[in-house]
């Protein structure tokens, strides 16, 4: 079943208690309460506040680098020979993926309540260097919670936060992957909650953390929209964008949600295959429950516990995704498919030497499926991937799958 | 009268100061847990707090998760941790037990046939720690159809405004939580917690019981000394830890901790 969205209906969400639907809202233990609230009220402020806009939109322009621009994939699109392939680079922002346009928003967020002290979790590191850079280029003191198992696969990006002058935490608890860098993160939270802000860099979290993200992600959609028009004189008729938590998927996809025309695909990690059990695909096979301050689809077993997840790309490794997306499966508004460990491989592959453009492991997951499905589109359609990351910090991990030693 | 109204009124009426000693359900194994809930039952115990493993567990700190991983590697579902309720039952009938935990396990097994089973199985109590009273529409009403009573949080952070509301929601007792912070984390300061809950008892004639930074007989009576009731996790279930070997070394272990809190408590009675 699919609904026409409007405007209206769109500004309506989340409501006031951060709903998108059955989905959303702000399940955390009591102490967090008053400052999730102070949060949604200020962001309520600011969001209006032309002062907050222009700095936020001046950071964007000068120092992430926006816009980003959209790009032909020519070769791509000669050699799949089905619609025309665009890519939209957000492996151009300052810091290398689509992760700044939040951190920067939620950093200046946190300078406009004068909170001094900055906690973030992150998987593959991407969102914990965005932090660490933002916090190294505004001033502020900055711990970063990562999973132990991804500081082992992703020891560039810790590397890089350190220079930074982040702190890095290695979580030991539960899987040691990114579901327990957000525990450790809110836990952190809960005992410094006068003066520390949390930047969660995807669009899950308790309320208004998945509103507060979406917006600045925002960016990615209006801009694609703008430059569609003026590049192919009209809208595209899919988008297609990998889905961890969903941040840069929502971020493309909300400024098209009342565009019925444009199809959107949202593209989980299969991992070794949705019926191995191996992956981490909860809005294709998973079921709603709570996590994290929120209702949404989560991978979880037949009693309620969190499930391990299995991706080749550790920002792609978590069991739950942002309420926002749970809402438009359920409503038919976007489609969500996986691919496998494999199929992203081969995208990444592909992208690198067609186009030169070598992608990260999560958005070759986008890459891959958009391949599959330009194929079966009209020469005269078109299709934009969200190239949310490049892929040199996934250098190892390619390596070490091609048994090569660097 | 519910089972937790009915204990703490009694208390009251003694003067004496309720003890609520929590355990997690499954720690160290399955199999001892009733026989724990006996001993503690023993050793002074009021009210029994049964924490429902979950893997992953936001709101405490390391001592409570690594019981939560030692209780999950033996499979403890929420429908044991009702067995083991209904297995207590049998032998007390008088001692009140409040499920403690988070939501999602509630929300797997379905929130009316948890409640059907709660009750059924002699559970007097729900205590949801990711479950503000804002997001209970749907799950608190089955509850107070069921006489089971729905506990919910106070902390240092809560307004006045929130906590007359959510006293509104409450029956049996509300649970201050006495610092800011995980379980088992940071050092009680007993002068900002009698304050505050000299406080809250201004805004909701509910009984109050305090929780986290409790952790010796010293503790116990000061927190005693301001409030109805005190909580104590995670030095009983550092305690489970490190005696888990031996089922009789741990009884034993667990009664010399909380014996002399009862006793501490009792010689505030007045």
């Amino acid at each position: 079943m699919s609904v026409k969205l409007t405007e209206e209906m769109l500004s309506a969400l989340p409501d006031a208690r951060g709903h998108f639907g059955a989905f959303g809202g702000r399940f955390v233990s009591e102490t967090l309460m008053d400052s999730l609230m102070t949060l949604e009220k200020e962001y309520a402020r600011l969001k209006k506040d032309p002062e907050f806009q222009a700095r936020f939109d001046k950071e964007l322009a000068d120092y992430v680098g926006r816009p980003t621009p959209l790009y032909f994939a020519e070769r791509l699109s000669r050699e799949t020979g089905g619609a025309q392939i665009w890519l939209k680079r957000e492996d151009l922002c300052h810091t290398g993926a689509h992760k700044v346009n939040n951190t920067i928003g939620q950093a200046l967020l946190a300078s406009f309540l004068g909170k001094k002290r900055i906690i973030a979790e992150t998987g593959a590191g991407q969102h914990g260097v965005a932090t660490a850079t933002v916090c190294a280029r505004l001033g502020l003191e900055c711990h970063v919670f990562m999973g132990a198992e991804d500081v082992q696969r992703q020891s560039l990006n810790v590397f890089r936060m350190k220079l930074l002058g982040a702190t890095v935490h290695a979580v030991q608890g539960g899987t040691k992957t990114l579901k327990d860098a957000m525990n450790d993160a809110m836990r952190d939270w809960v005992a410094n909650v006068d003066d520390t802000f949390y930047i969660i860099g995807t669009v899950a979290g308790p309320h208004p953390y998945p509103l507060l993200v979406r917006d600045f992600q925002s960016v990615i959609g209006r801009e694609t929209r703008r430059q569609a028009l003026e590049k192919t004189g009209k809208l595209p008729d899919a988008l297609v964008a990998c889905v961890g938590g969903g941040s840069n998927a929502i971020g493309m996809f909300y400024p098209f949600l009342a565009d019925e025309s444009v199809e959107l695909y949202g593209v989980e990690a299969g991992g070794l295959g949705i019926d191995t059990g191996k992956h981490a695909a909860p809005l294709c096979a998973g079921r709603p429950g709570v996590l994290h301050g929120n209702r949404t689809y989560l991978m979880e077993d037949e009693n309620g516990q969190i499930a391990a997840t299995h991706s080749v790309s550790a920002g792609l490794d978590y069991p739950g995704v942002g309420p926002e997306h749970s809402w438009l499966k359920d409503i038919g508004r976007a489609h969500y498919v996986s691919v496998t460990d494999d199929e992203a491989m081969e995208g990444f592959r592909k992208l690198t030497r067609v186009e030169g453009i070598m992608p990260a492991l999560e958005t070759a997951h986008a890459v891959a499926y958009a391949i599959k499905l330009a194929a079966t589109m009209d020469k005269d359609q078109t299709v934009v991937i969200n190239v949310s990351g490049r892929g040199d910090k996934d250098i190892n991990t390619v390596a070490k799958l091609e048994g090569i030693e660097i | 009268m519910s089972r937790i109204e009915g204990a703490l009124k009694a208390l009251k009426g003694q003067g004496r100061k309720a003890l609520i000693p929590y355990i997690t359900a499954g720690d160290p194994h399955p199999d001892v847990t009733v026989d724990l809930m006996h001993t503690l039952v023993e050793a002074g115990a009021d009210i029994i707090e049964l924490g429902v493993p979950f893997s992953d567990p936001m709101a405490d700190g390391p001592v409570i998760q690594l019981a939560c991983e030692r209780a999950l590697v033996h499979g403890t579902s929420l429908r044991q941790v009702i067995g083991m309720v209904k297995e207590f039952r049998k032998s007390d009938d008088n001692t009140p037990v409040v499920l403690m935990g988070y939501l999602n396990p509630m929300e797997a097994m379905g929130y009316e046939r948890f409640a059907d089973a709660a009750k059924d199985a002699g559970v007097d109590g729900i205590l949801t720690v990711d479950l503000p009273p804002e997001e209970a529409d749907e799950v608190a009403p089955l509850f107070t159809e069921r006489d089971l009573d729905a506990i919910f949080l106070l902390s240092p952070t809560t307004t006045d405004d929130r906590i007359r509301a959510i006293s509104q929601h409450s029956s049996g007792y509300v649970y201050y939580v006495s610092i800011k912070g995980v379980t088992g984390s940071a050092s009680i300061n007993v002068d900002e917690v009698a304050a505050k809950v000299g406080h809250i008892h201004e805004l909701t004639a509910l009984p109050v019981g305090v929780g986290f930074g409790i952790r010796d007989a010293e503790t116990a009576a000061a927190v005693g000394r301001v409030s109805d009731g005190v909580i104590v996790g995670s030095v009983l279930v550092d305690t489970i830890a490190r005696n888990q070997a031996d089922t009789d070394q741990l009884k034993r272990a667990l009664t010399d901790l909380l014996h002399p809190m009862r006793e501490a408590l009792d010689s505030l009675a007045s």
